[in-house]
């Protein structure tokens, strides 16, 4: 069984007055013990509201969740409030895109690495401190005694990320979600980021579900991929099949859009034209076809069946894209 | 609009300030710490509370007279039946008051109380607001719907008192405690009470919903620690500037007690509404007995007010360049 097994996610938000959002709808994937799977899609397709769901982070007024996130065989949606608390950053953590506003700006980052460390280790005093600088230490902050007396405006932007990161990793979790942890961050920096959650999880065994809108950056780490497109999964496959051969348009135009230095001389990019709000509602058919290069006049007929092929490739298109993408 | 109602938007106002989710904290704050240096309005307020709080705590000790003996009195200077008070001289730098004492000692030694009140009732306004406010504002931003309905008893018991014009609130404070120094400093802290409650509610709102704390969340912090380690300290900074900007008022008000014969029963003890008080009946023969306390009052209230507003200016995103 999956260390972490998100089916049928749906999360629509209903405040009164206002329209209905379904920012999540019905989205299923898996995540094994000590792998790293990538969930891509544009900005606004529902990626943080999905890991916001798992980890139980919504707001309680106005949101309707349905369907299972069944964590070490716990339903984590089902789950009360006081049991999540342990969970959270002891089994499960997590990491968010923007470090400077993620940490405490009036707090010193030392006592905020602490405090994780009493909450769950049970850490006091000099005990905890000692920890917490070897944690840093640990993620790649050079002198982290001093580091442990400043104050988030004080590191850099890659620091504070490093910081979050020894935060998150503090309990060595079993489950560890970064939305976008790079996002925020300048291209060298981020290459640096990526690199050191490669190390940490490899090291320590923990599950990454890694989260982006840049699929060229992450994809060399996941081993298998799921694609969103407004609130749904449009394709899912392990990396080296879906490397192979992408049947969505989607994410031929995701993948597409991002200049490769191997691509062979003369293959023409494909962007992604239009913008995420050029969605049609998925009860209408496909919410991509307004912006499809592919596409036909049954897309919509109405929504399109997610189709599995043999070698675990799932992919929720009438019209897909067949021939690999180097022939053309 | 309504008062109550103007006076909530004022309060809420301030609170949103600390929501200014752009800036962090540290540097907000010493941003703010620069910005007012470079104001005039803040240095002028500064000064003239700095010499205010250096003769209050100082002046006892150097006044040239005893401020509660009447010396006029036994040397036959002072008549003040016959309306004979005599004014500014050498030796009395602001003449005698209806009593024979020496006028510019009790000005000196009524500083002490005037600042002693106003820190005082200040500090008791602050200290239950925070309670109040900070428990409703947190169970607001982190509870659930108990949370809610705590947060809404709590506030709808301060705007009771928010409604209430703050003397009338005063006086009746005063009325049922008894008269005492002590029962003023509470009546006119409590007026404070529903202002600082709201500032800190409204600021702990605004930052219960930033990303800081959805990240401490994430790392299974527990509620009360949220509240306590990482809103409080980000809530702070209107509240503050709110104390500052109440020590003008609490002033103003402890006087007004005393000039409404409602302040310290012990007359003796110099100070400065009293002596507002004491000067009605002189006004003819001698108005400066009443012009001098005056002025100080005015003086001071306006040396706290100018410093709170230059802080609340400094701290303003809006209002910056
Ligand atoms: N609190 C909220 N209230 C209403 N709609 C929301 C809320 N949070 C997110 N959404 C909507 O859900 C959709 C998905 O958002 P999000 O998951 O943040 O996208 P992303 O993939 O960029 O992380 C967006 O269309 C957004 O407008
Ligand atoms: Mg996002």
């Amino acid at each position: 069984m999956a260390l972490l097994e998100v089916k049928d996610l749906s999360v629509v938000f209903a405040r009164k007055g206002e329209r209905e959002v379904r920012a999540v709808d019905g989205v299923s994937f898996d995540v094994d013990a000590g792998e790293v799977v990538g969930l891509v899609g544009e900005s606004g397709c529902g990626k943080s509201v999905t890991s916001l769901a798992i980890m139980g982070l919504l707001p309680k007024r106005g949101v309707r969740v349905s369907g299972q996130a069944t964590f070490d065989g716990m339903n984590l949606l089902q789950t009360d409030e006081r049991t999540l608390r342990d969970i959270r950053g002891r089994d499960v953590a997590m990491i968010f895109q923007d470090p400077l506003s993620s940490l405490n700006p009036v707090v010193p980052i030392g006592l905020q690495v602490t405090e994780v460390l009493t909450r769950h280790r049970g850490m006091k005093g000099e005990a905890a401190k000692k920890e917490a600088a070897h944690l840093l230490e640990r993620v790649g902050i050079p002198d982290p005694t001093r580091r442990l007396k400043e104050y988030p405006h004080q590191l850099s932007g890659g620091m504070r990320q490093r910081a979050l990161i020894a935060m998150a990793v503090a309990c060595a979790p079993r489950l560890l979600i970064a939305d976008e942890p790079t996002t925020a961050l300048d291209v060298t920096i981020q290459a640096q980021i990526l690199e050191l959650l490669k190390d940490l999880v490899r090291d320590s065994g923990t599950a990454l579900l890694m989260i982006t809108h840049d699929l060229g950056v992450v994809a060399g780490m996941c081993k298998s991929i799921n694609v969103l497109y407004a609130g749904r999964r449009v394709e899912s496959a392990p990396r080296r099949v879906l490397f192979a051969q992408r049947h969505h348009p989607y994410t031929v135009g995701l993948l597409g859009s991002i200049p490769r230095l191997d691509a062979p001389k003369g293959e023409k990019l494909r962007p992604i034209t239009g913008s995420v709000r050029d969605v049609l509602p998925w009860a209408e058919g496909c919410a991509f076809a307004p912006r499809c290069f592919n596409r036909v006049d049954r897309c919509v007929d109405g929504p399109p069946e997610l189709v599995w092929t043999a070698a675990q490739h799932g992919y929720r298109c009438v019209n897909p894209v067949m021939e690999a993408e180097t022939a053309k | 609009m309504t008062l109550t109602g103007r006076k909530k938007e004022k309060i809420d106002r301030l609170g949103e300030l600390a929501g200014a989710p752009e800036e962090s904290g540290q540097s907000l704050l010493r941003e703010a710490f620069k910005r007012l240096r470079r104001n005039p309005a803040a240095i002028a307020g500064a000064i003239i509370l700095g010499l205010f709080v250096l003769i209050a705590l100082f002046g006892p000790f150097l006044v040239p007279h005893d401020p509660v003996e009447p010396i006029g009195v036994d040397n036959g200077e002072v008549r003040s039946g016959q309306g004979i008070i005599p004014g500014i001289s050498g030796e009395h730098w602001l003449g005698y008051d209806h009593q024979g004492r020496d006028e510019f000692s009790r000005m000196i030694v009524g500083a002490r109380q005037t600042l002693w009140v106003g820190v005082v009732a200040t500090f008791f306004g602050l200290a239950v607001g925070s309670l109040v406010g900070g428990l409703a504002g947190a169970s607001y931003g982190l509870g659930g719907k108990w949370g809610r309905r705590l947060d809404g008893f709590l506030m709808r018991t301060v705007d009771i008192l928010l409604a209430m014009p703050s003397l009338l609130l005063a006086v009746s404070i005063v009325a049922i405690l008894g008269r005492s120094l002590l029962s003023v400093m509470i009546a006119v802290g409590m007026v404070s009470v529903p202002v600082f409650a709201r500032l800190l509610r409204g600021s702990m709102i605004a930052q219960s919903s930033s990303d800081y704390v959805l990240a401490a969340t994430a790392l299974g912090v527990k509620r009360n620690k949220i509240a306590l380690s990482h809103l409080l300290p980000n809530s702070l900074a209107p509240v503050l500037v709110q104390a500052t900007l109440t020590l003008a008022t609490a002033i103003i008000e402890a006087a007004g007690l005393s000039f409404l014969g409602l302040g310290n029963p012990d007359s003796a003890a110099p100070e400065w509404g009293v002596m507002l008080a004491d000067a009605q009946g002189f006004l003819d023969v001698r108005p400066g007995l009443a012009i001098y306390p005056a002025v100080g009052i005015i003086i001071t209230a306006l040396g706290f007010t100018l410093l709170g507003e230059a802080m609340r200016e400094a701290l303003d995103p809006k209002l910056r360049k």
